[in-house]
């Protein structure tokens, strides 16, 4: 079952606070991965394939760069989910 | 019809001893920070490396070859011209043709042996090491000399990003040989071709000779290599442990490809390994040395005193092609 953009939002926080250690609520749509949340290329890639395990989803390689901000990897993964 | 005779097969056979050459200088991060931009801090969090081995212009490949080569033929307790089979797992050789391995056998006293390159990169040694196990086991060679050496300092761009400031130099040496027990597990090995653009050469040797293109170089896209690495691999690590009977926690040691200290950690986390078994981190002061880089791991932990002989071993390599190959092994 689909779900909505704010439950993406809550897991996608818990799975970078796992990776990362970052308090989940300073992980907000509008923050970028590399910028403001000082993760790299490797903790995104962490990021991304425990997503996709999360929310039964797929993100290849060659989308993985265009997620810059939070809201990016949001809005991909609910659209993923069908 | 002549009754044919094939070869008479072995049992079992072991690793009977390791030998390991590095580059003479050692390079900070901070000899190389300066073209990409980067700085010792950077590189340490990302990679785990704080200094590589690099190999002046004076020690050639061959150099480290030898000198790896010569430390495991000592240590196996045999003569150079006892050994059958020469096997150079290398990309770092700077001719189409002759083979590395012919001229190596010729230094180290091994000629007239079958001497062949293993063109691998860092799946280079455990692919080297399943073919020593194929041709000691159906008795088509008795002793085997494994070499996995790079020079990759030759192949290097210093103003990239993706990949040079993990490469260093080096040769580990292994003697393959019969045994009485078990001593090398079926290797899980294969390939993945259709990621053949992830991690390689910047351009082919044509481009190079036509002008179309720069001396190659070493060149990766990160996040597929990681991503592969990590979850693919592990997949193949309990294939490896899965079909050698035995359980993680069965091992003394892991021996990944010192690729990248990250890659490391995450796939020892995927496997939920028992604290007991010590993972290699050679990487840290040898940086990546693809196919030398899981001899010379195992030759440091030894050592080290962090393993020693009879120990379980999982080793297992994967890089370029893409490429990978793993077995269990007991220490020698």
């Amino acid at each position: 079952m689909a779900l909505s953009a704010a439950e993406v939002l809550a897991g996608l926080a818990e799975i970078v606070t796992d990776e990362t250690g970052i308090a989940t609520d300073v992980i907000a749509l509008d923050k970028s991965f590399t910028d403001d949340l000082d993760i790299d290329s490797i903790s995104m890639m962490t990021i991304v394939v425990n997503a996709e395990d999360k929310f039964n989803v797929k993100i290849p390689d060659e989308e993985v760069k265009n997620l810059l901000t939070v809201g990016d990897a949001v809005n991909y993964i609910t659209k993923a989910q069908g | 019809m002549a009754k044919l005779n094939q070869s008479t097969s072995v049992a079992f056979s072991k690793i009977y001893s390791i030998g390991a050459a590095r580059g003479d200088l050692t390079v900070t991060n901070d000899d190389i920070a300066g073209p990409i931009n980067s700085s010792d801090e950077w590189i340490t969090q990302r990679t785990g490396i704080i200094t590589r081995k690099r190999a002046s212009k004076d020690r050639s490949l061959m150099d480290m070859a030898v000198e790896a080569s010569n430390e495991a033929i000592k240590k196996a307790g045999i003569q150079p011209s006892e050994i059958e089979a020469v096997i150079f797992s290398t990309i770092t050789h700077p001719y189409q043709t002759p083979s590395a391995a012919a001229l190596l056998a010729e230094l180290i006293g091994a000629n007239p042996a079958p001497a062949f390159d293993i063109s691998a990169a860092c799946a280079g040694y455990c692919y080297g090491i399943a073919q020593a196990d194929s041709l000691v086991r159906s008795g088509t060679a008795k002793y085997v000399l494994v070499v996995g050496g790079e020079k990759l300092s030759d192949f290097i761009d210093p103003t990239d990003r993706s990949i040079s400031f993990l490469l260093g130099d080096g040769a580990g040496a292994a003697i393959v040989g019969p045994s009485d027990t078990p001593g090398i597990s079926k290797s899980v090995w294969g390939s993945d071709g259709s990621k053949w653009e992830a991690v390689g050469m910047t351009g082919s040797l044509l481009d190079f000779r036509d002008g179309t293109g720069a001396w190659p170089t070493l060149v990766q896209e990160g996040q597929t290599v990681f991503r592969w690495a990590v979850w693919e691999m592990v997949k193949v690590a309990k294939q490896a442990l899965e079909v050698a009977g035995v359980k993680a926690e069965d091992l003394n040691a892991i021996v990944m490809h010192q690729a990248n200290e990250r890659i490391i950690d995450e796939m020892a986390k995927q496997l939920a390994l028992p604290d007991h078994v010590v993972v290699a981190k050679d990487i840290k002061t040898s940086g990546n040395t693809s196919a030398a880089s899981i001899p010379l791991a195992m030759h440091a932990l030894l050592e080290q005193g962090q393993i020693k002989s009879g120990d379980l071993a999982l080793q297992i390599g994967f890089g370029a092609g893409l490429a990978f190959g793993a077995q269990v092994v007991v220490v020698p």
